[in-house]
């Protein structure tokens, strides 16, 4: 019983943690190439969501197959969100770029009330539910008095969780453009000296993250089904603590980050208290702010006079 | 502006039609509507057409004749700069006449209800624009969780009027020590961050509070929220229209008719006098050796250091004494309503009071009551466009930190120089 009671957490926090990796990949990579916390990227990740579920509702209405429709609302949930990632880079983001540290964040704050509050406007303050999309799974452990259920879905969502991964991971590391992005992250200047669009890498780095949020989007109104236009705040949160647990500005630490994150969370609720599963993510922030506040992969930041 | 340009321009703008074709085709186009209990989608096609059809004309004409950005921003930053200027020769005389229209304002004719709510919910922001002021503005502390303060504030004044039954003047203080003492809890272990860091983890710290009023039934009464708070007396002098036998109340002491309005007008004038005490107190403290140090230390933390100021008390002070401000316009907050609930500290009001700082000028005393007016008035304008007012209210976050980054009075004196040597 409570070995299988364990393992369902830990399958259900896998799952989790999948999700608030994928959003923190963003906050990591923005942070690690402009030096800004993206505060608008969980707002980014909630119109993500609502992409995919009216994707979903469309193509519910069709006959296309199961796997064709998960594909095409994955493309078109990482198209359209892509798009607002641009967008708010361009529009609040980039103007702001030599002024002062606090100018950014501060303008992030803003563009967060905004698509937070358009969203409500255009599509309703009520609740969205989803019909489940991909329905059944295993069970296993049976005899033991608690049934350890692991569904399709939650494979789903971590297999594409860890084929984008792994693409992401390789364009980072062997492609030109993950080249430039990693040159910009040291040296601005020096990089456009080099020949180097920086501000084109910049608007790419806001694209991969926001279509990454939204694929993360897609598997939370999957996963739980409901979703409204204040999801961002939270997940926000979360997946922020994940990227600084992992080491901000470090693509692996975001998602190792996200992993625990979501297992804290998930075990917290568990074996602790449900009500307050909000706070252990925040009491790991603030511990690990202070204990390590490089993460587990990040490099020191040296403050230099 | 050749025919080359003309074609850009033209490009341009299709590319931004596109852009918000798809932005708002989805979001805007495809509302979802839930019937019985099944989401269905009812396209909108023809708002999207005039937003594509406006971006895309806009898009053009701004192309076409304010495509000089540098033009644009030199007139801009000179109007921000003629202000200045004018608040600076002219400060203490607009000062004082915003003071003493202040005190008159509820005796004018036009004065109703209405505008005396608005009045009342002004002061109280503008109270709270101060307070953080201290810690955003002087210690440069970015606080994304200020609204916990104004929270505990307001619960502690409710919880010792509602058990003990102390008066105002008694749960006021304790309030605010109260205030100041989650202050010191929060700063401690936060001192070591820096800049935006610090801004998230305060941020989690405000919502652990909302979470911890919201789960805490025996004491808060969770999100019902606590009722039946004692309004505020007249120095033991209650404003009720039908007094107990043989009760003092206000008019009955005072010999005149009873008023609603006579409870408004005082609570407008206690707000007003806490307000100002608030600020005389971060002017002269400006002046102290501690408050010098706050500014010192948000110029440079390291010189400061080498200079033997020691930055955990100056933040902890600093922390601590914007949170008892907070703390006191939560008793007041709390006395004023007679009710409150975890619904009223939520993370947009923390972000309310960051904008007006910062709006107004981080450190700018004066900024901060221009802000309010200036925030608080386009959120009333657009009372019944509740979530259009906030899509305006974080539209201006962004375009004056783009047009203004320092905000609106962006220059600022220096609170001590070193005079000119008159031995000439």
């Amino acid at each position: 019983m409570d070995t299988a009671y364990f393992l369902q957490q830990l399958i259900n926090g896998v799952t989790l943690g999948s999700v608030y990796g994928l959003i923190a990949i963003g906050y990591t990579m923005v942070y690690g190439i402009i030096g800004m916390i993206n505060f608008a990227h969980g707002d980014i990740f909630m119109v993500g969501a609502f992409i995919a579920l009216i994707s979903f509702i469309l193509f519910a209405l069709t006959s296309i197959a199961l796997p064709i429709v998960l594909l095409l609302t994955l493309l078109i949930a990482m198209v359209f969100t892509a798009c607002y990632g641009w967008t708010v880079e361009k529009l609040a983001y980039k103007p702001l770029r030599k002024s002062f540290r606090l100018a950014p964040l501060i303008s992030a704050l803003g563009m967060s009330i905004v698509l937070q509050n358009y969203v409500q406007a255009a599509q309703g303050a009520r609740i969205k539910t989803l019909q489940p999309v991909i329905q059944g799974g295993f069970t296993f452990m049976e005899d033991t008095g608690f049934t350890v259920s692991l569904s399709y879905l939650q494979i789903f969502i971590i297999l594409v969780t860890i084929v984008l991964m792994a693409v992401f991971t390789l364009l980072i590391t062997r492609t030109a453009l993950g080249r430039a992005q990693r040159a910009c992250e040291q040296d601005r200047t020096m990089t456009a000296l080099m020949g180097i669009n920086v501000d084109r890498t910049i608007s790419i780095t806001f694209i991969i993250g926001s279509s990454l949020a939204s694929v993360a989007g897609m598997m939370f109104v999957m996963y739980y089904g409901v979703i409204d236009f204040y999801i961002g705040f939270l997940a926000g949160i979360k997946a922020f603590t994940a990227a600084v647990l992992g080491g901000i500005g470090s693509v692996p630490g975001a998602m190792l980050g996200g992993l625990l994150i979501g297992l804290i969370e998930v075990f917290w609720s568990g074996y602790i208290s449900i009500e307050y599963k909000d706070i252990a993510a925040f009491t790991v922030l603030v511990v690990v702010l202070i204990f390590f506040p490089t993460g587990f992969l990040g490099k020191p930041d040296i403050e230099k006079v | 502006m050749g025919k080359k340009f003309f074609q850009t321009s033209i490009k341009d703008s299709l590319f931004t039609g596109l852009i918000a074709l798809a932005l708002f085709g989805p979001i805007v186009g495809l509302r979802t509507v839930a019937k019985n209990e099944v989401l269905e989608v009812h396209p909108k096609w023809f708002i999207v057409l005039i937003i594509v059809i406006v971006c895309t004309v806009g898009r053009f004409l701004t192309n076409l004749y304010v495509y000089n950005r540098d033009q644009k921003t030199g007139i801009q930053s000179s109007i921000g700069k003629s202000i200045s200027n004018f608040l600076d020769t002219k400060g203490y005389q607009i000062a004082l006449t915003a003071i003493i229209f202040s005190v008159i304002f509820p005796f004018l004719p036009f004065t109703d209800r209405y505008l005396m709510d608005i009045a009342i919910m002004m002061l109280t922001y503008i109270m709270l624009g101060w307070g953080l002021n201290i810690v955003i503005g002087l210690a440069g502390l970015l606080d994304l969780g200020y609204v916990a303060f104004y929270a505990v504030g307001a619960y502690s004044y409710a919880l010792f009027a509602i058990h003990f039954g102390w008066s105002f003047w008694i749960c006021l203080p304790i309030a605010g020590i109260f205030a100041a003492m989650f202050g010191v809890l929060l700063g401690f272990p936060v001192l070591r961050l820096r800049g935006d860091y610090l801004a998230i983890v305060t941020l989690a710290f405000g919502e652990m509070i909302r979470i911890l009023l919201l789960n805490w039934y025996q004491l808060t009464k969770g999100p019902d929220g606590l009722t039946g708070i004692p309004r505020p007396s007249f120095f033991g002098l209650p404003f009720k229209s039908f007094p107990d036998e043989g009760e003092q109340t206000f008019h009955t002491f005072f010999g005149v008719e009873y008023d609603p309005m006579q409870r408004i007008i005082f609570l407008y004038y206690l707000i007003l006098v806490l307000a100002l005490i608030t600020n005389l107190f971060t002017i002269k403290i400006r002046r102290l050796p501690i408050g010098r140090a706050w500014e010192a230390l948000r110029e440079d933390e390291i010189a400061c250091k080498s200079l033997g100021v020691n930055p955990r008390n100056t933040k902890l002070t600093a922390f601590a004494i914007g949170a008892m401000f907070g703390g006191f316009a939560g008793s007041f907050f709390a006395t004023r309503q007679a009710f409150i609930s975890p619904e009223s500290f939520t993370f947009i009001e923390s972000a309310i009071i960051v904008a007006i700082v910062v709006l107004g000028g981080m450190g700018s005393q004066t900024g901060v009551v221009l802000a309010t007016v200036f925030l608080i008035g386009l959120i009333e304008v657009f009372r019944d466009f509740e979530s259009y007012r906030m899509i305006a209210f974080g539209g201006a976050m962004v375009l004056i930190m783009i047009f203004r980054p320092r905000g609106i009075l962006a220059t600022r004196k220096p609170t001590i120089t070193l005079e000119k040597s008159s031995s000439k």
